[in-house]
């Protein structure tokens, strides 16, 4: 198992790579000059040329490459052109943020997605099927966005129950932490359980038509058993590649969500970084992203393992 | 059950903890500011921050009088070439370090020399400056600057202790030392930046707050419902749109100033691959063009009436705008008779837009108007890093984007419009207009710069190479409970005085 997983991260290495070349490259064709958007209102001819001489933003694009790798592979990504702090700092200090929304987004998930997808694929065709599908198809065609502003208007200003903003690290205040964190977790939280919940239920119904399902019933077991303990189970290999890719989609949520609630995460680092040209963080943060989609994925796979004793010879 | 209990008893907790941190005030910001140095900063949302942390030379009244604030008293020479300043005594930086003429120079020296410094162009016609005295120092200019004194009531006159820069460098801005009302306490990127008393500020009396943390929050609605949730003490920029429920919201109140900068159409008259255009090519069809606005029905449409029409550099509000020039109606007739006299019927032009959903609104009502007088206008829309390139590259027929303002009326002008210019991005060029800002510029008589101002104003309304169309209001919400905020056309928040609860 360990030399499987230490094979899977040496791969990751190379995928780390060419994901570098294709993200610097990308920027570089973006249009507008960092340089200028550097430079303020009255962009000064002396300042833009010293922000290119500084940041190597004349040398041809190989050697800004060169540059920027040498740097990565010593631990160092580089210095955020706006506002002067090593990438490594800003990503150290931004990265608990979005782990912490991840997770609580990803409680809420499975909280409501994989009840509601078991429920709808044992009750299939009455109405309790129906409503828990139009509630799934509403949380995947809601935008983020306008929730979030809901519930803003809702739980903070009407109710008062919440704080709209004013986030504070876990490790700080975690009472606050958590308080501030509810609702966005809780908007994020509801795309992907849509998506978890008619994988839920099509891989329930797929499964509780086998015939391990109905020896095990007419072994006599508990309905409860037979659906939590053999039917579940088996259903479940799908749910967890789900949630490796949801990952992906979870942190493209983030970047709205933590715009509308104002949690300095990831998201609303990237995005900043995008609209000023701020290469080195880009370039720093879809690295690291790029490297947690890995991980996410070989988790993925670890589990399958352990979830399915037919794949253990494999690995 | 359980869960909105558990919400319920964490909202008392909350509750219960607000009222003993009352001195403690809430400012929503419309995005992050950049660097926290002076000389380095290049926003307006950080100069609302510096307004707290770092006092100026001098510093500006409501009505844009320059008035003493570290400087007491200044006096020029006859030729203009020298400006002597007295300093306030007994003054100190937040890290202790005694504010005197010593000070003052190493500040100047520091802006003119550091190599990331984007206050060197704003100090140009300094020569050199001098400590005449403990509390005295002396501008030697290379040429007389009727600006200089306004420069001085912005970044470039923010004083920083020499102590803190000279051991921190660049690293100043992650922990600036200034002598203003409030000292730093700390910053987390993107999310606040908190502030706390200097008990040893020289106007200490008149600061009634213990704490100011700013919050950026970029999106509107979601600040507003922050002031509305008690989130937030007070916002700036609040959108135009939601002026109306404010002042219907019996816990808000509301405050305004028309800011001193302008929003307008440049049109490409000779810079690289878009210049060449009819529109660029001749006066006659952007006075078409211009004909064919109504400016105040854009104000109304676009920013429900909350900002102000305009023609010019200045805004109607201004003591340098053109009287006898005051913003035209529409008129459409006269835009299609221009228009023949040109030689056209129908004149395609290309609007470059930032793609936010105010600035489309915005290019869709021009579109719609300037399609009645023969314009058929296409608009693209960009975003602003790329419209910004574009501009400078003179890859554009028309677009619109605007200048935050300065004090001096000749921020507003003289680099967009002198041949030349540092954002003269569509190669205007008038020999005459150059002329009449050349020596605006360097003349210290307020009447001589004014009849100065006015012919130059007369030409570019004739010749329009930036139509102008109108200047962004400050709107800033507070909570019922402040008091004593006065708005300033800068934009600045300005805590002398105020009060909470």
């Amino acid at each position: 198992m360990l030399r499987y997983i230490g094979k899977r991260l040496l791969i990751a290495i190379p995928t780390l790579l060419i994901v570098s070349i294709f993200v610097f490259m990308l920027q570089k064709i973006l249009p507008g000059d960092p340089a200028l958007v550097m430079a303020g209102e009255e962009r000064d001819p002396q300042v833009i040329a010293f922000i290119r001489a500084k940041y190597h933003l004349n040398d041809p694009l190989i050697m800004q490459y060169f540059y920027w790798i040498g740097g990565a592979l010593r631990g160092d990504l580089g210095i955020s052109l706006r506002t002067n702090q090593p990438v490594l700092v800003l990503i150290g200090q931004k990265l608990p943020v979005t782990i912490q929304l991840a997770i609580m987004s990803m409680i809420f998930a499975f909280a409501i997605g994989i009840p509601a997808g078991i429920i709808s694929a044992i009750k299939k065709g009455t109405i309790i099927d129906y409503v828990a599908n139009i509630v799934a198809l509403s949380g995947l065609s809601i935008p983020n966005f306008w929730l979030g502003i809901m519930l803003i208007l809702l739980v903070s200003v009407q109710l008062g129950w919440l704080p709209a903003s004013g986030f504070e690290m876990f490790t700080v205040d975690p009472v606050r932490s958590i308080q501030t964190m509810i609702m966005p977790a809780f908007v994020l939280g509801t795309g992907l359980a849509a998506a978890l919940m008619r994988h839920t239920r099509s891989a329930m119904l797929g499964v509780l038509k086998s015939d391990y399902v109905r020896t095990a019933r007419a072994k006599g077991l508990s309905e409860n058993v037979v659906i939590l303990k053999h039917a579940f189970r088996n259903a479940l290999l799908p749910i967890v590649t789900l949630s490796a890719l949801l990952f992906g989609q979870l942190l493209a949520g983030a970047v709205l969500t933590e715009q509308i609630f104002t949690i300095p995460g990831f998201g609303k680092l990237i995005v900043d970084a995008v609209f000023n040209r701020d290469y080195a963080v880009v370039q720093g943060v879809v690295l690291c992203t790029a490297f947690g989609f890995i991980v996410m994925n070989l988790i993925a796979d670890i589990l399958y393992v352990l979830l399915n004793p037919r794949m253990r010879e494999g690995a | 059950m359980k869960f909105k209990h558990l919400l319920l008893a964490l909202a008392t907790s909350v509750a219960l903890v607000g009222p003993g941190l009352a001195a403690e005030f809430k400012i929503g910001l419309n995005e992050d500011p950049d660097l926290l140095d002076p000389d380095q900063a290049r926003s307006f949302v950080g100069r609302i921050v510096f307004a707290s942390l770092c006092d100026k030379l001098v510093d500006i009244t409501p009505g844009l009088e320059i008035i003493p604030q570290l400087a007491t008293a200044w006096n020029w020479s006859d030729d203009g070439m020298e400006l002597t300043m007295d300093l306030r005594q007994g003054v100190t930086f937040q890290d202790g370090t005694p504010f005197d003429a010593a000070a003052v120079v190493a500040n100047i020296d520091r802006s003119q020399t550091l190599p990331e410094s984007r206050r060197k162009s704003e100090l140009t016609s300094v020569e050199k400056i001098e400590a005449t005295g403990d509390h005295q120092v002396k501008f030697t200019l290379k040429a007389p600057d009727a600006t200089l004194l306004a420069q001085l009531a912005d970044r470039a006159g923010m004083m920083m202790s020499p102590t803190a820069f000279n051991a921190s460098g660049l690293d100043f801005a992650n922990n600036p030392v200034c002598s203003g009302p409030f000292s730093f306490g700390e910053r987390v990127q993107q999310d606040r930046i908190v502030l706390n008393k200097y008990d040893g500020y020289w106007n200490a009396d008149a600061i009634h707050v213990d704490k100011v943390t700013f919050l950026p929050i970029p999106d509107t609605t979601v600040r507003l419902a922050n002031l509305r949730a008690g989130d937030l003490d007070m916002l700036e920029r609040l959108a135009a749109t939601d002026v109306k429920s404010v002042k219907a919201d019996p816990n808000l109140s509301e405050a305004e100033a028309v800011s001193l900068g302008y929003q307008g159409i440049t049109v490409n008259i000779a810079n690289g691959a878009g210049a060449g255009s009819p529109i660029g090519n001749s006066k006659l069809v952007r006075q078409a063009f211009s004909w064919a606005l109504d400016r105040e029905a854009i104000n109304q449409v676009v920013f429900d009436g909350a900002f102000a029409a305009g023609n010019q550099p200045f805004p109607p509000t201004s003591p340098w705008y053109t009287k006898d020039l005051p913003v035209p109606p529409r008129d459409v007739a006269k835009a299609k008779a221009l228009l023949k006299e040109a030689g056209y019927d129908k004149v395609d032009v290309e609007l470059t837009v930032a793609n936010n959903p105010v600035n489309q609104q915005l290019g869709q009502v021009i579109q719609a108007m300037a399609n009645e007088a023969g314009f058929n206008v296409s608009l693209k829309s960009t975003e602003f890093a790329t419209l910004l390139s574009a501009q400078s590259a003179g890859d554009y027929q028309t677009d619109q984007i605007g200048w935050s303002g300065r004090i001096d009326p000749d921020g507003n002008i003289y680099s967009f419009v002198v041949t030349g210019g540092g954002l003269n991005d569509n190669d205007y060029s008038n020999p005459e207009v150059d002329k009449l800002l050349n020596e605006a510029r360097t003349n210290n008589d307020i009447a001589t710069r004014k009849s100065l101002y006015d012919q130059a104003n007369h030409i570019l309304d004739d010749e329009l190479p930036i139509i102008y169309l109108y200047h962004q209001t400050w709107i800033w919400a507070l909570s019922k409970d402040i008091k004593g905020f006065v708005p300033y056309p800068d934009g600045m928040i300005r805590l002398e005085g105020v009060t909470k609860g």
